[in-house]
Order: structure tokens, then sequence, then C-alpha cells
């Protein structure tokens, strides 16, 4: 499934990198549900949220810098920094 | 902070850090202040801490190996480590505590490489604390973006029809690499085989290679 | 940090002192007692800005953001770490005579 990270950037700790944001990638597989870190840093009750693997290609995330479009990077990312796109 | 090179060497072969001959640094005044009054009031004990450095010491890069020389002789242990690396590790015996851990095996046509962008999270669990170079900025703001170049100044060059998989341990999982075995490895026992295998391979900057 | 120019990597290699030990052994303890966890430890670092990497040490930063986490659960207040580090600071001018 094809999913983008979502592009927002608020102060304060998440956990989904500044080079991912905007990025679309597909799901590798889903880890499991884990303390929403975002509660979990300010020592709040935090809630279970789903925590999936998603890869990039090279070329999507870097364009033209990419060393080789096929190489990917693959990152954990939980559910609510992610988007589903319409299968194509 | 440089040191000259006229240090004394560790038994490991490091030079020391600054430690307990040196001045008294402010950071160390507040790491005792922190210690004591956490003892002090109940919420650790002075037992606890110690016991956690020994525990930390006791963990090092052979129990990785062992996990890999054992995924390498032993195909349905290899099954269940690329299944759910956490419960294969403790089905071996190792006390890997809460720790996620998934493996990603190297292949022929893949080549696997972890960093943590973020921060510096490491299978310590299982391989003990991370080397200072993968704590290093420069490896974790170029390992996504150049991981070839990354993998050459390691002494490893590939070429582009394996595929380069970076992974960022961004969250809660950590990750091992299983290395591609060296052919001229096949046969050898699996007490033998785990000496091929380093830490750098299963961090994936490093390939299996015969004891020195 | 990910993809941001950095140079080449430095291989050199230290132990770690029994200081560091101690900070590592610290967040491990506190926070299975409780008191803290990987993301507050997290939080506390990347809020104190990016040139905190330039001047502070790893286990610096940590035992940094420790203590602060510590004052912000109330295992201790402020002026109690005060009298306590100065109590230290008078014991000696070597870690080892501090601690």
């Amino acid at each position: 499934m094809k999913v983008r990270v979502l592009s927002q950037w608020p102060p304060g700790h998440v956990r989904t990198p500044g080079y991912l944001r905007g990025k679309v990638g597909t799901i590798e597989r889903s880890v499991g549900t884990f303390n929403n870190p975002e509660q979990n840093a300010y020592r709040l009750t935090p809630t279970k949220n789903r925590l999936l693997r998603v890869r990039f290609r090279m070329s999507e995330v870097w364009g033209p810098r990419a060393e080789n479009p096929d190489d990917v990077v693959e990152a954990e990312i939980y559910e609510h920094w992610l988007e589903p796109l319409n299968a194509s | 902070m440089p040191h000259d090179h006229h240090e004394p060497l560790s038994p490991s072969g490091h030079p020391y850090r600054a430690d307990d001959d040196r001045d008294l640094t402010y950071w160390q005044v507040m790491e005792i202040a922190v210690r004591e009054l956490l003892i002090e009031k109940g919420h650790v004990s002075a037992t606890q801490i110690q016991d956690q450095i020994n525990t930390m010491d006791a963990r090092s890069p052979a129990n990785g190996a062992r996990l890999v020389a054992k995924a390498w002789t032993d195909p349905a242990f290899k099954y269940a480590l690329i299944e759910d690396a956490s419960q294969a590790s403790r089905e071996m015996g190792f006390d890997i505590g809460p720790m996620h851990l998934i493996a990603l095996e190297n292949t022929e046509k893949v080549h696997n490489v972890i960093v943590c962008t973020l921060c510096s999270c490491y299978p310590r669990n299982l391989l003990g604390l991370p080397p200072d170079w993968y704590k290093s900025r420069a490896y974790r703001s170029r390992a996504v973006v150049e991981p070839r170049k990354v993998l050459s100044e390691f002494g490893l060059e590939f070429n582009q029809k394996i595929q380069i998989r970076v992974h960022d341990s961004t969250a809660d999982m950590r990750y091992i690499i299983l290395p591609y075995q060296p052919a001229e490895s096949v046969g050898l026992s699996e007490a033998e085989l785990a000496n091929w295998v380093t830490r750098d391979s299963m961090i994936g900057v490093g390939l299996p290679r015969p004891p020195a | 940090m990910g993809g941001d120019p950095a140079g080449k990597i430095d291989h050199e290699q230290h132990d770690f002192a029994l200081w560091e030990k101690r900070v590592d052994a610290l967040l491990v303890i506190s926070s299975s007692a409780g008191l803290m966890n990987t993301d507050s430890l997290r939080r506390v670092l990347e809020d104190m800005g990016e040139e905190t990497y330039e001047n502070m040490s790893y286990y610096e930063r940590w035992i940094s953001s420790i203590c602060q986490n510590m004052i912000e659960v109330g295992a201790f207040s402020t002026l109690e770490l005060a009298t306590k580090m100065e109590i230290i600071k008078s014991r000696g001018a070597t870690y080892g005579d501090a601690s």
C-alpha cells in the first residue's frame, strides 16, 4: 500500500524524520502498536498507536541527489503521520 | 577533547577517557548529584546501578555473532530469526529485555545497513553499546543520503546491481543484520563461524571475515 | 540531521569512563522505575538545541536531560540539586575524590 508522510513541522518531540516528510513510500510491514512518543515525551498517558515500516525509493527522497534511484531507505513511521494514497 | 598520542592505551587498545584522575567537570558533578539524590530518596539503589553497569559490560557483539552463526547453520532457526528476532534471541538464552528486534538478511542482491538519524538507537541489549562513529553526526547525516559513499569509507564497494537498503531506526524497533555467509566459510562449525562475524557486519558497514 | 551535509566519519573509538557508564545506567533504571522514558530523554536533548552537539559530549547531554527529567517529575527539587552539587564539589578536585 502506498502512503504519503505528512508534511507537518510542529515544534516539540516527534519521531518522524524531517527528510521523509511529504515523501511517498510503500508499507513494508506493520510492527504493532506502541506508546505515542509525542505524548510519552511529555510524560502524558500515551495512546497506543500503530507503527509501520515504510520503504522509500532513494529517488523519491533525494531526487537527482540519489546515488542509485533503486536503493531504498526504510523507517518506522506512526500511522497518524501517514496518509493513504489510492492504489494506481 | 583531542587525545595526544602519548596516552596509555587500555587493554582493549583504545585510549582511556578522562575519568577519575582528571579535574572534576560540571557534568560529572551533576551525575554524582543525580545518582546520590535518587538513592537517598529511595528511587534507585546503588546495587541496581552497579548491577546495570555489569549487565551492560557483559553484552558484546559476541552475542550477535552467535545468533548469526546459528542462523547460517540451522535453516529452521534462520527462519525463526527472520520471522521474530526478539523471540529467537530469547530462545537462544539472550536476555534482551523488552527490546523489539528485527533481523534483516543480506543476500547476493540486497545489502542492508542500519542507522539512527534521530538519535543513537542500537540493539544494545544484544550487541552492547554502539561504537562512537555510529553516534556521530557524520554517520547519522550521511548514511541515508549517500550510503554507498559511506560504505566505501568503511572499505565496502557494491556494484549498482546490488540494492542498498538503509534502515533508519526511527522509533521502537532495533535491527541486526544477518550477513551473507562467505562461500569459503561453508561447512565450518557454528562455533568457528561465530568468529567470522564482526560487529560491523551486523550493522551493515562490514562483511564477515576469517578470524585473525 | 538525516541528509544534512557532513564530513568524513571518524573511526576513533574510546572506552567508556565510569561516570559515563553510570549515566547510562541511571537512564535505564530511572526509566524502569517509571520516572522517565526514552522519548522524554530525547525531547529534552532536542530542546537543548543543535549547538550542544558541538560543545557537549554524548553523556554530558544525557545527564543534563536525565537531570531535567528528574526535576520535572519531582524526584528532587532544584534547590536540593544545587545544595548537593556544592557538597560534591567540596569533596575534592577529581571524579575519584568526589564520587
